[in-house]
């Protein structure tokens, strides 16, 4: 039976704002399956989000939503779970707005091991403001201001997430579209900061400078470049050049902020 | 044929598709086909219910309504 995406849409809000061939409606579709796994209460539910095109998802989700200053999701996400930390807090934004404007607040959300599960749409670029080249644009591709290539390298947000303390860490594609949901879903479950990394599309702005004919090239050269974890154990480190290994790639138990500052709260005498 | 096949019943929103062609390129059986800007079912004896189109449709525009 066809899956009621509607249950969980604002009324009127649809179509969306997205480009034709954009992944992100694919996420949105993986995080509202997600939610409706977990049956999520709507009113328990808090979707916070900065700038950019990722950052316009919660406005079509109906639950209750934070659309914020560009890269500060984490730092408002972290008032609303300090003040309800019986809330279900998720962080959605883009690879710019994540780890370039909004770097500071996501490594220090990840140290703080505080419990929201923020998913990552790496597309690889700044698409809302015209292209711009983002710290995940990789070396030597074009965007905007880098119309000769880009000299740097890219972040490897996973990478970053693990390193920063961040006690689960998954990544997953826009390709992999049933494997969506079920990350998402483990993430909300595990006690702690847990980052999503969804490989993205972006069609307008990345696709069309960088040689990709058309959306369906993107979305096989995503299938492409993805290698599970448990099938990348068995290859080599030369076959596995270039490649991008997608599930779950880290989950350790650590304590958990709110926690940590309800003790804190009780050896201060507060709670009297 | 003992038992006449059941068909599914494949909903295009045309309102909301974009005209990505990722429904038609990534159905195994080709039986969605571009009209125009919007996705349209040329043959739906050829679906087999994998609810792939549904799945990939970045805009919500379709729905395989199948028992």
């Amino acid at each position: 039976m066809a899956f009621d995406y509607e249950k969980y849409i604002r009324p009127g809000k649809l179509p969306h704002i997205w480009c034709p061939g954009c992944g992100h409606g694919i996420v949105m579709k993986g995080l509202i399956r997600a939610m409706d796994s977990l049956n999520l209460v709507k009113e328990e539910t808090a979707i916070v989000s900065g700038i950019g095109c990722a950052s316009r998802l919660p406005g079509y989700i109906d639950c209750c939503t934070l659309h914020t200053a560009h890269g500060r999701a984490a730092a408002f996400a972290t008032g609303v779970k300090m003040a309800k930390p019986e809330m279900n807090v998720i962080l959605v934004g883009g690879d710019g707005d994540g780890t370039a404007i909004g770097g500071n607040h996501f490594i220090h959300a990840c140290r703080r091991n505080i419990n929201m599960t923020y998913i990552i749409l790496n597309n690889y670029i700044y698409g809302m403001t015209g292209g711009q080249f983002s710290p995940c644009t990789p070396t030597g591709h074009k965007a905007s201001t880098t119309p000769y290539g880009n000299p740097d390298p890219g972040f490897d947000i996973a990478k970053l997430a693990i390193g920063a303390g961040a006690s689960f860490v998954a990544r997953g594609t826009a390709f992999h579209a049933n494997q969506i949901d079920k990350l998402i879903a483990e993430a909300i479950q595990h006690k702690g900061f847990s980052v999503v990394e969804i490989l993205d599309d972006c069609p307008t702005t990345y696709g069309r400078r960088n040689k990709y004919k058309s959306v369906i090239e993107m979305m096989n050269r995503l299938k492409e470049v993805a290698v599970p974890v448990k099938a990348a154990e068995k290859m080599t480190a030369e076959q596995l050049q270039g490649k991008v290994l997608t599930g779950v790639l880290h989950k350790v138990e650590r304590p958990e902020y709110c926690e940590e500052y309800a003790k804190v709260i009780e050896r201060a005498g507060g709670n009297k | 044929m003992s038992e006449e096949k059941k068909l599914p019943r494949i909903e295009i929103i045309e309102k909301y598709c974009k005209g990505c062609h990722i429904c038609v390129e990534f159905c195994p059986t080709k039986v969605l086909e571009m009209k125009g800007f919007v996705a349209s079912v040329k043959d739906l004896e050829k679906c087999i219910k994998c609810m792939q189109c549904e799945l990939r449709c970045p805009d919500f525009a379709i729905k395989v309504h199948a028992e």
